[in-house]
Formats: structure tokens, C-alpha cells, sequence
């Protein structure tokens, strides 16, 4: 990965609000204002080419939201997504945007829901190949078998249904899919948070694999910070809708600068027992309607003044913290 | 070790169905003492939770316990009529499940669910009751519980919900608790929270704890001991510093090197090939041989019993279940 190359996506100042009110009948009755839940607030992020961009938070804090975004599932509410030079979001050539789709595919965290149980696995891996015309008859047979051979299974896996496969086998499944179409740039939401450690390990070594072989890129989301510090060249910490820290992947884990994310490393689990010292953070992510004021981690944080409960900070250099910036964070 | 609080001996349960008996859990035994956390882990399926179900008295038919004993301080209770094994269960053990919904109704309010529980297995007064339960939340970490105690389970969050039902757990004051991953579906920031209630109250009340869990560093952080089950077996059980950082096990190496940890480095993970065999198709002999990069002929005809090793630099009461440690032809 070199630093000098323009960014393959460009994320900027996206946003997704979703409208949570009561039914209308209800907020007349009861007198309810409407309601609004801003999932992802202002988030703005690049990757490069052939790199590996995470993306770590608790549940809740809008990281799926962005997953779908990026590739189109979910209309933003603001903000843009531009991929190789071609906006997402804007009003481009339905062709362009046709040729771009090709090239994005998601991996989703529930391999069996995102697999049509009545189609065998076949068809389900040929799909994009048809969908955007790119090969005929036996051809496709062909790459459906390669694709299945790629990604650890059989050819004549490829006569089954989903069911009869376990979970990482299913999402072996999901990745030969994904690759069907030759793309470049793999959206991953929690790949391996449905699977057993040693499945796991599996996938995330068959994803490094492809990416070494086909220079892919990959957003990859997770909640597990040991997952994302393996896979991840760059990291973005999120908390309630909004990045917090922006940070070269160990570095995070060497150098981590944000309140929050000093939480969320002191959080994990110590399985080499090393005696690490830590220090528990009281409280949980708060109810994303009625947001605290000002920077939202303020209730939990503990180098939070008065200056954080009134104004939300800036990101400045990778972090977005008044603590950071006016020094007093050591 | 003091006296167990629970001793599990010789356990097989299977379950009966068309396609014949199957054998979920195969000759299972473990104590766990008076204040101490025996972490159970392995693979799905490996037969966790049908391990903690069968201690509690809660395998249903097509279940049965085929097999071994279980002894509450020394007195069997894997053979109790079931009224007494259901007082049992609201006195002696109790139970915490991952989905803090399961163990809680949506449509009574938390405090007379507690309260209701505490009356029913203790002679207090209805005012006492909900002195006590008032008590128990705060012993758990709910915030100005006299005011909490009377909202409905969905006003909670999910770290605060598995509170409630930690202190539902707690309300009888049992001297064993069965956790089956009671930190699965929180997020890390509340995990640490709730492992160190769990840790908390071992230490104080001196309650045994069966800690179920996939989460190799949860283990790290709470147990004193663990047992590594594969296919219905215990493959490796001691304490749990050696038992983490001194593997023994061919599965329980592989399942260590495959966990990406923050700690170390590794370009890649370890890979242990093929899948967990099912019930109806465990291999001879030892069940892990199909993926096992060590295994020789006596693996494939011969069942290995956990025994300490000898000749290895291991803690006591670190058992294997492997030929290398057995002596003999290939062992090393
Ligand atoms: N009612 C049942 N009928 C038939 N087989 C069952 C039944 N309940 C459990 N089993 C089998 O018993 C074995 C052990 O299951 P168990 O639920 O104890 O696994 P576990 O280790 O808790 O897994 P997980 O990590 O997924 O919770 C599995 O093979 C499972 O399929
Ligand atoms: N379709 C929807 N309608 C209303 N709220 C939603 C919807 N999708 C997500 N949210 C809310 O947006 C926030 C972010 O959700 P999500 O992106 O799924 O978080 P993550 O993936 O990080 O757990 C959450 O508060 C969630 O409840
Ligand atoms: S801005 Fe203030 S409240 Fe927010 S993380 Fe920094 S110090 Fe804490
Ligand atoms: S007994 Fe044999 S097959 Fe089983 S783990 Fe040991 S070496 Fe491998
Ligand atoms: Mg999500
Ligand atoms: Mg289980």
C-alpha cells in the first residue's frame, strides 16, 4: 500500500437519518413529537486500493448503516460515496454506475440469510455472473466450479442447497458469490461474528489469500478489535454514528489517543494474561434518539469538561477530541 | 482441592432420534469447588450446554442421562424425583442464559419477578422480599434500583437486562450457578462489566460457577480452571493459566492459535483443517483424528482417557485426553 495514490473510495460527510416516530395515530393521541434516530452522523473516511479499511464500534453505533450505504442498499440522507472516480450517490451515467456495481460486492454477517435457501449453491454463485451478462452456457459451470475450488469447497458442492452446509462453509459460499463478478472492492459486515473461532480462522485467512491474489479491497466491519487488528492496514473507531479516531492499524493498538477507544482496548478480554492494567468504564452507549449534547462519549468519559457537555469536537489530525487537542489527555 | 460442590462423574447423555441414538455428551467428569469458575469451551456443538442442562436437571425428553452421576456436596441429584430436583433448583443452582429475554417475562415488572422468586424459596415477608430484591440489584450494578425495580424488562438495556437476571440467579442465594455465555450478545464495554460481577460475587458468596462460553479471553479473564470439550468430550481440562498458555491438546493448540488476540502477531491464523464431526458419525477411537496433523494408529482404535502427563512440566490436575501423553508406541 503506498500513501501517494488517490483514494479508491472516498466517503464524505455521509449521513442517514432515520425517521423512528410512533405511528401517526399514536402521536396524536398521546401528543408525540416525531421522532428521528441519526444512525450515521457526518462520517468521512478514504481507502486506498488494495488496502484493508476497518471499521470498529459497539452494536448500535451505525456501522451496518455505512456497510449499506457504500454499496448502494441504502439511500443516504446526505453526504457522498465515490468509488474509483464514479459518485455513488450523483447523478451519473446509469451505465457507469451499472459497470461500477460489478465491481462492489457485500459479505453479510448471517451467511444463511443472505443465501436463497431454494436455490442450490450453483445458481445462488452464478447469479452476478448473469446478472451483468458475463458469461454463457457451460462457461459459467465452469467458473462456478473454480470459484468453489477457490474458496476451499468442491465443485460438486455446487449441486447442494445451502442448508446442507455449517456456517463458515456457508460463508465460503458467500465469498465465492461475491468474487463471482470479479470485484474488486468486498464490503464485509461482520464476516465471521456468526462463526466458531477455529471457522473463523478459516475465513480470515481465505480473505487475506484473495486479497494477496486479486488485489482486492475491502471494507471490513467488525465489533472484535482482535479481528480487526489482524485484518485491518487502517482503522476508523466509531461511537454513536460518528468516527472518534482514525488510525494506522497496530498504531490504534500501540497508540490509541481517543477516551473511548482506550475504553473499548481496556474492554477486551486478556486471554495472554499479561496483567495489563485497565480501568472500567461505568455506563453503556446511550439511547441514539436523544444523544447526549456536545461530544457524545461525554457522560462516560473521564477527562470530559464542561467545554464537551456544549460543543461536539472536530476531527482533527485522526482524532476528534477536545482532550487531544488542548493537550490535557497524556 | 476443598470439598466439591459439584462433582460430575462418568456423564453420557443422549438424545433419541429417527435416525437412531445419538450420543451428544461421552464420559464426561469434573468438580468444581466451593468460590471457583470452571470455564467450559469449544466448538458449536461440542456439547457445552448439554453438559451445564444435564448438571441442573434440565435435559428433555428426546434427551436422557444415559450415563454417570452428578453430586451436590456428595448427595447424587442426577436421579431426584423431579419436584425435588425443581426445589433444588430454586434453592441450590441456578442458571444464567445468553438472551437475558429468555429468563425474564416481558409482562411482569422486574421486581415482582424477583420478589415473586424470593418468595417462593425463602419465608421472608412480601416488604422484606422487596427489601431484598431493592438489595440484590444494587448488589448487580443497577443504578437507583429502589426506582428500576418496578420497570418492565424492555425499559432495560441488554447489559443492565443480564444484571436482572444475574440477580434473579442470585435471589436464593444458590452455592452453583450454570452460565451459559452470559456475555455473548453484549458488547465488549458491558462484557467487562458483567465478567467482573460474576468474578465479584464467586469471591464473596463463595458460589461455584460453570462458565460457558466460545470466548477463549473471557475464560482467561474469569476462570480458575477450563475444560476444553470437543464432540462430547473433554479433551483438556486444568487450570487455566497453564491450560492457556501451555497447551496440550493438539485441538486445544490449534483452537489457541486460531484466535487472533491483541497480544500477538501472526500473519496467519492457525488453521485447523475440516469441521467438527456430527453425532451420528464420530470416528473410532479418538474423535478428533480425521483433522489431527499428529495422529497415528493407535488414535484411530483406541479412545484416550484424560490423564495428567507424565514427564511434561504441567501444573497439577492438567489432564489430557491424547495418546502422545499416554506413554507407549508414538507418544513422545
Ligand atoms: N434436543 C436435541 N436433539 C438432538 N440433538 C441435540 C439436542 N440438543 C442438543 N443436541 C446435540 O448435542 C450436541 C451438543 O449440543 P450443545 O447445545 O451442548 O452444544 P454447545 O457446545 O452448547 O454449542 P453452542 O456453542 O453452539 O451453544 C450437538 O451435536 C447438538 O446438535
Ligand atoms: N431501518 C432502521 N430504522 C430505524 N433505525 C435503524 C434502522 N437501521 C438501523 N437503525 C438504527 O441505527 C443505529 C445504527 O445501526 P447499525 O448501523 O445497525 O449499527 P451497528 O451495525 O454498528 O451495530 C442503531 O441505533 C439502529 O437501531
Ligand atoms: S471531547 Fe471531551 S468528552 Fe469527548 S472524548 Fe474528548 S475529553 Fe472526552
Ligand atoms: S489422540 Fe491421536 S488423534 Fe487424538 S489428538 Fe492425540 S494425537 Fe491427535
Ligand atoms: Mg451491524
Ligand atoms: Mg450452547
Amino acid at each position: 500500500m503506498s500513501g501517494a495514490t488517490k483514494p479508491y473510495v472516498t466517503v464524505r460527510d455521509l449521513r442517514r437519518v432515520f425517521d423512528v416516530s410512533r405511528p401517526w395515530l399514536n402521536r396524536v393521541l398521546e401528543n408525540l413529537p416525531k421522532a428521528y434516530l441519526k444512525a450515521v452522523d457526518g462520517l468521512s473516511f478514504e481507502i486506498r486500493k488494495g488496502e484493508t479499511f476497518a471499521l470498529v464500534g459497539e452494536s448500535g453505533s451505525g456501522k451496518s448503516t455505512v456497510a449499506r450505504m457504500v454499496v448502494g442498499l441504502l439511500p443516504v440522507s446526505g453526504g457522498d460515496v465515490t468509488i474509483d472516480g464514479i459518485s455513488m450517490t450523483g447523478h451519473h451515467d446509469p451505465a457507469e454506475k451499472m459497470a461500477l456495481r460489478k465491481r462492489i460486492q457485500m459479505i453479510f454477517q448471517d451467511p444463511y440469510a443472505s443465501l436463497n435457501p431454494r436455490w442450490r449453491v450453483e445458481r445462488i454463485i452464478a447469479e452476478p455472473i448473469h446478472a451483468f451478462g458475463l458469461l454463457k452456457g457451460a462457461d459459467v459451470t465452469k467458473r462456478v466450479g473454480e470459484l468453489l475450488t477457490l474458496v476451499g469447497l468442491h465443485p460438486d458442492d455446487g449441486k447442494k442447497f445451502p442448508h446442507e452446509f455449517s456456517g463458515g462453509q456457508r460463508q465460503r459460499i458467500a465469498i465465492a458469490r461475491a468474487l463471482a463478478s470479479s470485484a474488486e472492492f468486498i464490503v464485509c459486515d461482520e464476516p465471521t461474528s456468526a462463526l466458531d473461532v477455529s471457522v473463523q480462522a478459516q475465513i480470515l485467512n481465505l480473505m487475506r489469500d484473495l486479497q494477496k491474489e486479486f488485489g482486492l479491497t475491502y471494507l471490513f466491519i467488525s465489533h472484535n478489535l482482535a479481528v480487526v487488528r489482524h485484518m485491518a492496514d487502517r482503522i476508523g473507531v466509531m461511537y454513536l454514528g460518528r468516527l472518534v479516531e482514525v488510525s494506522e492499524g497496530k498504531r490504534l493498538f500501540s497508540h490509541p489517543r481517543h477516551p473511548y477507544t482506550r475504553m473499548l482496548l481496556d474492554a477486551v478480554p486478556d486471554l495472554g494474561m499479561t496483567g495489563r492494567e485497565r480501568q472500567m468504564v461505568a455506563g453503556e452507549i446511550p439511547n441514539p434518539i436523544s444523544p447526549p449534547s456536545g461530544c457524545t462519549f461525554h457522560p462516560r468519559c473521564p477527562l470530559a469538561n464542561e467545554r464537551c457537555a456544549r460543543e461536539a469536537p472536530a476531527m482533527l489530525d485522526g482524532v476528534a477530541c477536545h482532550a487531544v487537542e488542548e493537550g490535557r489527555s497524556a | 482441592m476443598s470439598d466439591p460442590v459439584i462433582s460430575v462423574r462418568n456423564l453420557c447423555v443422549e438424545f433419541v432420534t429417527r435416525r437412531g441414538v445419538l450420543r451428544a455428551i461421552d464420559n464426561v467428569s469434573f468438580d468444581i469447588a466451593k468460590g471457583e469458575v470452571l470455564g467450559v469451551v469449544g466448538e458449536s456443538g461440542a456439547g457445552k450446554s448439554v453438559t451445564g442442562s444435564a448438571i441442573i436437571g434440565l435435559i428433555e425428553p428426546p434427551g436422557r442421562i444415559a450415563g454417570g452421576e452428578i453430586l451436590l456436596h456428595g448427595k447424587r441429584i442426577d436421579n431426584l424425583p423431579q419436584e425435588d430436583m425443581r426445589r433444588i433448583r430454586g434453592r441450590k443452582v441456578a442458571m444464567i442464559f445468553q438472551d437475558p429475554l429468555t429468563s425474564l417475562n416481558p409482562l411482569y415488572r422486574v421486581g415482582e419477578q424477583l420478589i415473586e422468586t424470593i418468595l417462593t424459596h425463602t419465608d421472608l415477608s412480601p416488604s422484606a422480599a422487596r427489601e431484598r430484591a431493592i438489595a440484590l440489584l444494587a448488589e448487580v450494578g443497577i443504578p437507583a434500583p429502589d426506582k428500576r425495580i418496578d420497570g418492565y424488562p424492555h425499559e432495560f438495556s441488554g447489559g443492565m437486562r443480564q444484571r436482572v437476571v444475574i440477580a434473579l440467579a442470585l435471589s436464593c442465594e444458590p452455592d452453583f450457578i450454570v452460565a451459559d455465555e452470559p456475555t455473548t450478545a453484549l458488547d465488549v464495554s458491558v462484557q467487562a462489566q458483567i465478567i467482573a460481577l460474576i468474578k465479584k460475587l464467586c469471591r464473596e458468596r463463595g458460589t461455584a460457577v460453570m462458565l460457558v462460553t466460545h470466548d477463549m479471553g473471557v475464560i482467561a479473564e474469569t476462570a480458575d480452571r477450563v475444560a476444553v470439550m470437543y464432540a462430547g468430550r473433554v479433551a483438556e481440562i486444568g487450570p487455566v493459566r497453564d491450560v492457556v498458555r501451555h497447551p496440550l491438546h493438539p485441538y486445544a493448540r490449534g483452537l489457541m492459535g486460531a484466535i487472533p488476540t491483541l497480544e500477538t502477531d501472526a500473519e496467519r491464523l492457525t488453521q485447523i483443517p475440516g469441521a467438527m464431526p456430527r453425532l451420528s458419525n464420530i470416528p473410532q477411537g479418538c474423535a478428533f483424528n480425521p483433522r489431527c496433523d499428529q495422529a497415528f494408529d493407535r488414535c484411530h482404535v483406541e479412545r484416550p482417557e484424560p490423564i495428567e502427563p507424565q514427564g511434561e512440566n504441567v501444573e497439577p490436575g492438567h489432564r489430557v485426553a491424547c495418546h502422545l501423553y499416554t506413554g507407549g508406541e508414538g507418544a513422545r
